[in-house]
């Protein structure tokens, strides 16, 4: 806000200059999307873990057959997806609580975009390839 | 107690290591060779103690989450009940990481 728009000196009324600047309608969607992903990784815990106990001890052919069939590609696929999300937001809080320097924020801010696009992307284009079988 | 630390703790542990999730995904995907790269690190030592680690980062953060949704619910507030809550995270955290590896074992140890 330009220094001529202070209470002091400007002759805006407090409505006028909070008039379109007002709420955004996306306030709470971190924290509602830190939730939904919380709950839908808690509810895909079990079928995961079963899934990873099915590959325990076998070798790529076989860890590749399982991971391409369609149920547990797609239940790997939701967790990806969910828990990639809720890094994001996660980390990004924690960016906010404790990196006070701006530059150094903006920087961590858009390394953590990057990892968590990149870690999503690379995971969920290995199954999408196990499922394709090429 | 102050757990909250520790939930924010293990969160950053399993950021990071979603690098491993992602390599043995991919390595599934490459072949015989690079999945074999996997196995090799996580049967040794120290990829165990790494992947032990991870499980429980997994169960502890999963049920301190638990314990902050039932709290944005409104539930769990008087003193008795957040120590309940707080020690059966903790607890239940280290009971579930032993259990999935005591599983974990005697289905990969019988194949």
């Amino acid at each position: 806000m330009s220094t001529t728009d202070t209470p002091k000196r400007s002759m805006r009324t407090p409505l006028g200059r909070v008039r379109n600047l007002g709420a955004a309608h996306s306030g709470t969607s971190d924290f509602w999307r830190q939730r939904l992903t919380a709950v839908a990784m808690t509810l895909l815990m079990i079928p995961v873990l079963v899934i990873i106990m099915m590959l325990l001890g076998r070798n790529q052919a076989g860890a590749a057959q399982i991971l391409g069939s369609l149920p547990i590609a797609v239940i790997m696929l939701l967790f990806i997806i969910a828990s990639a999300w809720h890094m994001k937001i996660g980390m990004q809080e924690v960016i906010n609580d404790y990196v006070h320097n701006e530059k150094v924020k903006l920087v961590s801010m858009m390394l953590n975009n990057f990892f968590s696009i990149a870690v999503a992307l690379a995971s969920i284009y290995a199954i999408l390839k196990l499922s394709s079988g090429v | 107690m102050a757990l909250s630390i520790v939930h924010r703790a293990t969160g950053i542990a399993l950021y990071v290591g979603t690098l491993l999730l992602a390599w043995w995904l991919i390595a599934a995907a490459s072949g015989p060779a690079a999945y074999a790269n996997v196995q090799a690190f996580t049967g040794s030592i120290i990829g165990r103690l790494i992947v032990f680690g991870y499980t429980w980062a997994l169960m502890h953060h999963m049920l301190s989450g638990i314990r902050h949704f039932v709290w944005d619910l409104g539930f769990g507030f008087k003193a008795n009940e957040r120590e309940a809550l707080t020690w059966g995270a903790l607890i239940g955290g280290i009971v579930l990481t032993v259990l999935i590896w005591i599983i974990a074992y005697a289905i990969g140890g019988g194949r």
